[in-house]
């Protein structure tokens, strides 16, 4: 844990080498889901609402997701970047070390600027839990901080199983895409608006769903039956993260070096 | 012209050899085109007295987004420009005997025009055999289809010289990120890539209307679906064009500004 911390002590050393292009950045992760969600709300207000949800609900599911992607892209991004690492054989640098190469990678990048969309997305946030009204209790503010942290998980096991797929192609793949950024636009607002299919592939397969629409019944008090079942729906997305992990295992011992 | 063409020609057919690359692109965009249609079809579930633009004329209007997607893309950039002009090696590009405006220009176009070649016809061809909803349509008429390839071609002419202007800054900030930032975030709101300009309140509207973004992309979409008449049509090529000759103009003012200030350094 203390090397991580180093990791990121000198990562952000060396960040803060390039300031202006650092604010830039930062502004620009402020500026980009500030358009979606400015393109959000244009559609808010010529609509109304989209299948029984009003527009602030759908701001919090919003605000969840880029909540998520944002962090698990600050620390997951090594992950994100690991082509190149495979692609020009500095992997065999981090195996010959004695640290687990979990960390390794995980410390190889780490976003600062991801902290404007995190920003961005902590405003509407509050923005619109100020606005909704709900009945708080402890049990529905941990399901809140439970949902980010679910989301964080299986945007980062999305991070590692893309990273993983890189062993057998060397390089990155575009595809992957569809599952990282794809699922971020599609958890934007909540799964029951999209057709059957869609909802189940991405509650059963990529549990977005138990981020986004089970959970989120639960706190504007939709759901029916058992309370306890939706709170901890979350946890799904906690448990995505374990076979990623397992994949990534199998993905390192397959590892063949490209030379350099 | 003809060293132009001949750049033209050469980067059309570098860029026709990652098929690969746009097969993934094809995936991806199949992806977000399903996504934003059954996202629509949401909105547009609930009775509306008389919406900006029907479902049909929408959804032909994101499908053609989807396979134009490098027409209408600011952030669809060369890096080797950008390497260029920040590692010195602007200093070849400057001994070439022909004007750096349209060598760059050229480049840019073959870029842009191999990718969308390369992704737009399986992407077409797919989504007009697609059940209902999800289907493409044909234009409602022959010169409807004319003056879309019209509209189409100055729309990505226009936005290439847009783009240069990215390249110009970079002159001055030396680094392509922020250029990149700012012209991508506008330029694609205004371009109606976020969310369709007739679906934008009205003074947001007025605003895309002075811009020359809308005319990219919005605007042959549009004119494809028959959502914009054909006088009309007619009135924005024109508009076009002039937008055309301002920017490239400017475009060029600009480069040669810069460029008097260049400094290489050696290396």
């Amino acid at each position: 844990m203390s090397l991580y911390f180093n990791y990121l002590f000198i990562l952000f050393k060396s960040q803060m080498q390039y300031r202006t292009s650092f604010w830039l950045l930062t502004i620009g992760q402020f500026l980009v889901p500030l358009s979606l969600f400015a393109g959000l709300y244009f559609l808010f207000e010529r609509f109304g609402q989209i299948k029984g949800w009003d527009f602030y609900e759908v701001a919090l599911c919003f605000a969840v997701i880029h909540m998520a992607f944002a962090i698990s892209e600050c620390f997951a991004r090594g992950f994100d970047a690991f082509s190149s690492l495979v692609h020009n054989g500095d992997f065999d640098r981090v195996l010959v070390r004695p640290r687990s190469t979990i960390v390794q990678v995980l410390g190889s990048k780490f976003e600062f600027t991801r902290f404007g969309r995190l920003l961005q997305s902590v405003l509407v946030l509050v923005w619109a839990l100020n606005n909704l009204a709900i009945e708080w209790s402890v049990i529905k503010a941990i399901t809140l901080c439970l949902m980010i942290i679910s989301g964080v998980s299986i945007f980062a096991g999305l991070f590692i199983l893309a990273a993983t797929l890189c062993f057998w192609t060397i390089q990155g793949l575009e595809v992957v895409n569809i599952f990282t950024d794809g699922g971020r636009e599609m958890a934007q607002y909540p799964l029951n608006i999209y057709q059957k299919w869609v909802t189940r592939f991405f509650t059963f397969v990529i549990p977005f769903g138990t981020v986004n629409y089970l959970p989120l019944m639960y706190i504007l008090g939709k759901s029916e039956g058992n309370d306890l079942l939706y709170m901890l729906t979350p946890v799904a997305g906690i448990v995505f993260l374990l076979p990623c992990l397992l994949v990534w295992h199998i993905g390192v011992r397959h590892y063949r070096s490209t030379g350099s | 012209m003809k060293p132009y063409s001949s750049v033209l020609k050469l980067r059309l057919l570098n860029g026709m050899q990652y098929r690969s690359a746009a097969l993934a692109g094809v995936a991806t965009q199949f992806f977000w085109g399903f996504m934003y249609i059954m996202i629509f079809e949401a909105f547009y579930d609930q009775v509306l007295h008389n919406p900006p633009i029907s479902l049909k004329e929408l959804i032909v209007y994101l499908w053609l987004q989807q396979s134009f997607l490098a027409f209408i893309m600011l952030w669809f950039r060369d890096n080797e420009l950008f390497d260029l002009i920040t590692t010195g090696n602007i200093a070849y590009e400057l001994c070439r005997p022909c004007g750096i405006y349209g060598y760059w220009y050229a480049k840019l176009l073959a870029q842009r025009l191999s990718s969308a070649l390369l992704r737009c016809f399986p992407i077409l061809i797919v989504a007009f055999f697609l059940p209902q909803p999800y289907r493409m349509t044909l234009p409602p008429s022959f010169t409807t289809f004319l003056l879309f390839l019209v509209t189409l071609m100055f729309g990505l002419f226009l936005l290439v010289a847009i783009s240069m202007f990215i390249y110009i800054s970079v002159f001055i900030t030396l680094s392509p990120v922020g250029s990149l930032l700012v012209f991508g975030v506008i330029g694609e709101f205004f371009a109606g890539l976020v969310i369709p300009i007739p679906l934008m309140p009205s003074w947001l509207q007025e605003i895309a209307y002075m811009l020359p973004l809308r005319l990219t992309a919005d605007f042959p979409f549009r004119v494809y679906s028959g959502h914009i008449p054909q006088d009309e049509a007619l009135m924005g090529i024109l508009l076009q064009l002039v937008w055309l000759a301002i920017l490239v103009l400017l475009g060029r003012i600009a480069l040669n500004k810069a460029l008097q200030k260049v400094v290489v350094q050696g290396g």
